[in-house]
Parts: structure tokens; sequence; C-alpha cells
């Protein structure tokens, strides 16, 4: 009996990326006592929340059993736009960061409804939404970057709370719990992993499922609205090129966050580990000054290295179970 | 003169055709690849009336070399299609190869005749990489080729240090823009014969046969004896191969291996790869394709395009374009499809 907890702690999907996070930090920070300098935690932490939005933003649509390839150009439209409307017509930056988050609904409520209505496949049509935000973003800019960016912005961008811990932050903290809560507490949650788990049980117990995805692609949109945002103030420019890289790393920590690509099974808290991860290896790559090309292939083998873990796992649970 | 007499034959022959080849008219004029055709010959008509610099040799043969080049990235994404699977790393296999053929030819200093064959095998290897990954993982190909897109464009550009090969024999550039009835590029004439290639093998070899069965219906095809594992990783190596194939194409038109032309990750070559496919008829959940309908696709695709550009449409809102045909094409195969339902006709 004594062995219970433990075990169940250990069934949990954040446990491994867990502890391989604080392995990570203390091997570091033991070759490198600067690691975990204030302004070090303070880089790190404002990276870490951005792509934890980005995360989210394709963990509901991993959870729904798709995949939104669209994400990064949703987030890079609404960058351009958030920083264009501050500029060019002086909004003030609140009113702002409200046009940028409902532009990113809209686009998730689009490609949602395309997919939920004709049934074909989200991988082919938020390719096709990739091309069309990206075409208008550019469109729009003409690859050219938005420079006026209100001090506010900046600052919330590039400042701290107190300490280490940034401003950033806070849309992270907000957005893990309101996920946390949404996938736990929240019936769309529930319906949500039910119809990633399996689609034709969920429809028959009476799910709205097309309503459902409607809604998981219109809540992906709102966080990749946020993320671009978030980047316009850390970059302190509009960058057209905004959410051009989100693509690998969306996937990445999701899946090492025992994500099941599937659908149905996802873990927010697993998830977010998963961007500590990225965030402590991109660093540590460029504390040891390894070429910052390395990081790709890291990526990519970590992923293939969390797919085969939650593999191995669920063979164990298989042969549990029989 | 001819032309009363072609005009006519098929007319008189029409009413007395019988009811079957009745439908099989219908179901050449419902199907992907006439409506494909239909559309290229108006588009062309349009643009040939209204854009005096359309029509010129010149404008014909950088527009065949790009529809070479398409047509080559759509078979390779098409090839693995049929599996019901798909392959994101694409691009990034080309680019590697590319570089691999770089290096063969100016570092190694190795005859182009035997750096092709050796950098088109190393693309089928790593598309065997690929295969071997999914089935032996069982994980979809959509993640496993995410990873190793990541892996592979990353090895390259690491051991390439993102520089380029420009030292290439002088022969590459000059096959490049090599012309036939001075508009019709070389590179658009290996596309088409590899298109008949891979309809022959589609249609007449075991191999190709199985893929298509393997593809359709998985369980049933290991029902009958096919060694599904090893024909979808056959799958995956063609692609490979494909793949490699338009990379070199690339570097013929560009007259150098650069790390940098399938864009960050070799992604820019995924709309090109899915576009003609998907336009052309290639059902997504596989066992069905479509050579010639990749061939129009692409052709479709870049008519559109280089009209656009001539019309001085923003080479940007093109991307958006595209972007509106891919939905469009997906649209119309699936109310076309409803429509053949509708009528009994699958």
């Amino acid at each position: 009996m004594a062995s219970r907890p433990l075990t169940r702690l250990f069934d949990n999907d954040w446990i491994g990326p867990g502890l391989v996070c604080v392995i990570a930090i203390a091997a570091i920070s033991a070759f490198q006592p600067s690691f975990l300098s204030p302004f070090n935690i303070l880089v790190l932490l404002s990276a870490i929340s951005v792509n934890m939005l980005i995360a989210l933003g394709q963990l509901v649509i991993i959870a729904i059993g798709q995949m939104n390839l669209a994400l990064g150009a949703f987030g890079g439209l609404v960058a351009i736009c958030f920083a264009a409307v501050m500029e060019l017509y002086g909004v003030p930056p609140i009113l702002a960061v409200g046009i940028g988050l409902a532009i990113g609904t809209a686009a998730g409520l689009c490609s949602g409804w395309v997919i939920a209505r004709t049934g074909i496949s989200a991988f082919i049509i938020t390719l096709a939404g990739l091309q069309i935000f990206k075409g208008i973003n550019l469109g729009i800019t003409k690859a050219q970057p938005f420079y006026g960016i209100p001090d506010s912005v900046k600052d919330f961008g590039n400042l701290a709370i107190i300490g280490p811990i940034a401003w950033l932050v806070l849309p992270m903290v907000i957005a893990s719990l309101g996920m946390w809560v949404l996938f736990n507490r929240l019936r769309i949650g529930r319906y949500i992993l039910a119809i990633g788990g399996n689609r034709n049980a969920a429809e028959l117990s009476g799910i709205d499922v097309k309503g459902t995805i409607i809604w998981a692609h219109a809540i992906s949109g709102l966080l990749a609205a946020a993320a671009g945002m978030m980047l316009v103030a850390r970059l302190q420019i509009g960058q057209p090129t905004i959410g051009d890289d989100w693509l690998i790393s969306s996937f990445a920590a999701p899946v090492i966050g025992g994500a099941a690509l599937s659908g149905g099974h996802v873990s927010v808290a697993g998830t977010f580990f998963g961007v500590i991860i990225i965030a402590i290896i991109t660093q540590a790559l460029v504390v040891f000054a390894i070429d910052p090309f390395v990081v790709q292939i890291v990526l990519g083998g970590l992923i293939l290295w969390a797919v085969g873990i939650n593999r191995l796992r669920e063979l164990r649970v298989a042969r549990a179970l029989t | 003169m001819s032309h009363t007499l072609s005009d006519k034959a098929p007319a008189a022959d029409e009413p007395s055709a019988a009811s079957g080849r009745a439908s099989l008219a219908v179901r050449l004029l419902l199907s992907n690849e006439f409506g494909l055709a239909v559309l290229i010959v108006l588009a062309m008509a349009i643009f040939a009336a209204s854009l005096p610099g359309f029509t010129t040799p010149f404008s014909l043969f950088t527009m065949g070399r790009q529809i070479g080049i398409d047509t080559m990235i759509g078979l390779a994404m098409m090839a693995v299609i049929v599996t019901g699977g798909l392959d994101l790393s694409v691009g990034a296999i080309g680019v590697c190869a590319a570089m691999v053929f770089g290096y063969l030819a100016q570092s190694a200093g190795l005859p182009i005749i035997a750096a092709v064959p050796l950098a088109i095998l190393f693309g089928s290897g790593l598309g065997f990489i690929n295969g071997f990954a999914v089935v032996r993982s069982g994980v979809h190909s959509f993640i496993i080729t995410l990873a190793s897109m990541s892996i592979f464009f990353g090895v390259m550009i690491f051991l390439s240090k993102a520089n380029s090969f420009n030292g290439l024999p002088p022969q590459v550039a000059e096959f490049g823009k090599l012309k036939f009835f001075r508009s019709v590029s070389a590179l658009l004439l290996i596309s088409a014969v590899t298109c008949i290639c891979l309809g022959l093998f589609y249609q007449f070899t075991t191999l190709g046969r199985r893929m298509l069965a393997a593809g359709a219906n998985v369980r049933a095809a290991e029902l009958s004896g096919i060694r599904t594992g090893r024909i979808i990783i056959a799958c995956h190596m063609l692609t490979g191969g494909l793949a490699a194939l338009a990379g070199l194409m690339v570097t013929a038109r560009t007259g150098a291996a650069v790390p940098s032309m399938a864009g960050q990750l070799g992604q820019d070559w995924l709309l090109p790869a899915f576009l003609a496919p998907v336009l052309g008829g290639t059902l997504l959940s596989g066992g069905r394709v479509s050579v010639t309908g990749t061939l129009l696709g692409a052709a479709f695709v870049n008519v559109i395009t280089s009209g656009l550009l001539l019309m001085r449409v923003g080479e940007f809102w093109i991307l958006a374009c595209l972007g509106l045909m891919l939905l469009a094409a997906v649209l119309a195969d699936r109310a076309r499809q409803q429509v053949l339902r509708a009528r009994g006709m699958i």
C-alpha cells in the first residue's frame, strides 16, 4: 500500500518532464552559475511565457484529435494588426489588445467552421489557412515591420513585476489556469476530450461535435493572438515574420508533456514542463556557445524521444489491462 | 479541313453509344483531370488575350520550368499520400539531396552522371528513415516527419555551415537553361517523363498496385497477404527519391545548391507539394492517385500565378490566392464526390 501513491505519482504525465527539468537546471547551473542569475531567469521566463501560449494554442487542437498548421499565421497576422492599429490610428494599447484577440478568435472561428462544416481534414484546411493569413499579413505589411510601438507595451514585454518575474508571466498564468479549468472543470473541455478520444461515441452520446470543433479552433486562435501580441511587446516591433517558426515547438511541447496526438488525452502541466525543457535546451546551447542550428536537430530529436516514451507507456498500460 | 471531320465524328457516335459508354463519358467529363484541363485552357486563353507578355517564348519557358519543378514536388508528396500518410519533410529531403549533390559534384569532384543517382539514392535513404520510423513506431507520419524535417534540415545546415555550393560544373546551369522549340524547358520534360513512368508503375507493376491497395484499406491488404509495413516504407523511399529529384531540378534552375532554396526547414515546398496532387484529385485518405492530375494541377497553379504576376498583383497577395485555391480545390472535390454519390456513380 505504501508504494501506491508513489506509483500513482509516476503515472502522471508531468512527472517525467518535471524531473528532466529539475535535473537539467541543476546540471547546467553547476557548470554555469550565471544560468540562475536573476536577469537570465527573467529572460527565460519571458521566453517560456510566450512559448507556453503557443503550445496551449496547439494543445487544444491536439486534444480534439486534429492539428493547426495555421497557428503561426494567426499569431503573425494579429501581431502586425496589433502594431498597425497602434501606430497608424493611435488606438490605445488596451483597445488594441481587444482588437487583436478578436481578430485571432475570428480567424480560429473561420477555420474551425470550415473544418466542422465540410469534414475535410484539418491538416489541409489549416495548410490553406496558413497561406491565406500569411499572404494577408505580407500583403498588408509588404514584409516591412511596424516600429511605432507605445512605451507601455514595450515595458510590458521587457520589465519585471517583482524580482525576476516578468510581466509576460501574467498572461501565461491566466491562460494556463484557464486551460486547466477548461479541460478539468468545464463541459466544453470534457466535450473536446471526448471527441478527441472517440468521435463516434461522442456524437452518439449527444455531444454537439461540430460546435465543439469550432469552439476549440476559436480558443486556439485566441491563444495564438495573445502569443503574437506578447511577442510584439517583447521584440518592441511588429515583425511580419512573427509566427514563422512556431510550428515545430508548438507540437514539441505538448508531445513532450505526454499529449496523445490521436486526441483525447492532454496535460496542461506536462505541456508547461515541455515548454521549460525546450527553453532550457535552447538557452543551454547559447550558454555553451553551440551552433544555434543544433537547436533544430535537438527539437526534432526531442519530439521523437517523447513520442517513443508515450508509445512505451501506452504499451505498458495495454499490457497491464490484459 | 480535318477539323470538321474530327468535329463530326464524336457527334455522330455519341447517340448510338451504349449506356455504359455514356456513363464513361460522363465520368470523364466529371473527372478532375478534365475539369483542370478546361480551366487551364480557359485561363491561358484569357491571359493570352489580355496580357501581351504572357505568350512570349521566354515567359512560356519560365512557366514550364516552374511547372516541371512543382510537378515533381507534388509527385513526391503524392507518392506518400497514397498510403493515407503525408511527409512534411519533402522540402528538407530535397534540399539535403541537392546539398549532397553539390558536395559530390563540387568538392568531391565526381562526374555529374555519378553524382545525380547518388543524390537521388540519398534522398530515398532519408525517405527510408521516415518510413521505417513510421512503421516501427506506429505513430502517424505527420509527427514523425515533423521531427525528421527539423532533424534533416538541422544536420544539413550544421554540416554545410549554411554555405551554398556555387562552383558546380557549368553543365548543371546549362541544363536548367536548356530549351526545346524555344519555349519548352528540359525540366518540364523530365517531369513529364517521370509522370509517364509513375503512371505505368501504379498501373502495371505489382509494387505499385500493392501501394494503392495498402492505401485504400490496410486491413484488407494485410489479409490478402501484402506486407503493408514494407509497402509503406517503399512509398516513403519513393517520396524521398522524387523529392531529391525536385531538389536537383531547383539546383539546375539556380545553378547552385543553396541551403535556403526551400525556405526555413524546407517549409516553402509544403504548399506546392499538397496543392498539385489535391487539385489533381489525389485522395488525402489514400488509395487513389492521379499522376496526370498532379501535372495538370501544377500547371494550373503556375498559369494563374504567372498571369497574376503579369497583372502586377503583389507577390504576397498571390500567396493568399494560392491558399484560397487550395481551399476551393478541396471544397470542389467534396462537392464533386457528393454529386457522384447522389447519382450512384461511386
